[in-house]
């Protein structure tokens, strides 16, 4: 039953992702994109890690898609179909990533990992809180101070450039 | 773990999505297709990294918090990239890379 859930959640992130870079109409494309980002957030639940999945959730399906999908509806017409590329142009790229896919696939399968651990993780919310926090070995506090800073000084880079220009 | 599926699995599901993303970026013209295309490479990422963490290393949560990071700065890239298309629209009122040649003053 696991399993068929899996291979489930695999075929619809593929599928989906495929979709997304090809899709002609802009749209569909966020659309594709966010079953991708639920296909992925489904494969972490199924992994046990229930606050990062809950945070892909949050964060990517409910935050990201629906700021694509506003900057979709202030800049283009959402009938409007996007041009094809150029078949020398998808040509080339094809054969770059089919390379790429060949080269990283065949690496991975000649490497000998170490062998699987079964122990038991703990990922519950109470434990991230503390190592999140913690200055001490194995803690994320200077990270996650970083990335409050990075995320003050987004917020305000990207109100200054979307901003109408009031001097013309 | 998942009775039955080998860590090879996960990374070579990440990596078709890794290069799949690729492809995107290398064939689409608009920005915003561009943007989504990035969004799928960070994505196989934040795959791979899980798959490390519950399959050898369980007893630690490194993968998760770098997962956790690269969804933060993900979405600070796109907040700052989605307010540059607009502002960019508003200037040439296209969103083509072709036609984005005239960025400077």
């Amino acid at each position: 039953m696991e399993l068929i859930i899996f291979y489930i959640l695999v075929a619809g992130i593929l599928i989906s992702s495929v979709l997304t870079v090809t899709s002609r109409r802009i749209l569909r494309a966020a659309v594709y994109l966010l079953f991708m980002l639920l296909g992925s957030a489904g494969l972490f639940f199924m992994l046990n890690f229930y606050f990062l999945a809950a945070v892909q959730l949050t964060v990517y399906a409910g935050g990201i898609i629906v700021l694509i999908i506003f900057s979709v509806m202030l800049t283009s017409q959402v009938n409007e179909k996007l041009e094809a590329a150029g078949i020398k142009k998808s040509l080339f790229s094809l054969i770059a990533v089919a390379a790429g896919t060949v080269v990283c696939i065949s690496a991975i399968l000649n490497y000998n990992f170490p062998a699987v651990s079964s122990a038991e993780n703990d990922s519950s919310m109470r434990t991230i809180g503390l190592q999140l926090l913690s200055y001490k070995e194995n803690g994320y506090a200077l990270p996650f101070e970083v990335i409050s800073i990075l995320l003050l000084a987004s917020m305000v880079g990207a109100i200054i450039i979307a901003k109408r220009d009031v001097s013309k | 773990m998942i009775e039955g599926i080998q860590l090879e699995f996960f990374l070579i599901l990440g990596t078709l999505v890794f290069f799949i993303g690729i492809y995107g970026f290398l064939t689409r013209k608009n920005l915003i297709t561009m943007l989504m295309s990035a969004e799928l490479i960070l994505n196989a990422v934040n795959i791979n990294f899980v798959a490390f963490n519950k399959y050898l290393y369980p007893e630690n949560l490194e993968g998760q918090f770098f997962a956790l990071f690269i969804i933060a700065i993900a979405a600070t890239e796109v907040a700052v990239a989605v307010s540059i298309i607009i502002s960019l629209y508003r200037r040439i009122k296209s969103i083509d890379v072709e036609k984005v040649n005239e960025m400077k003053y």
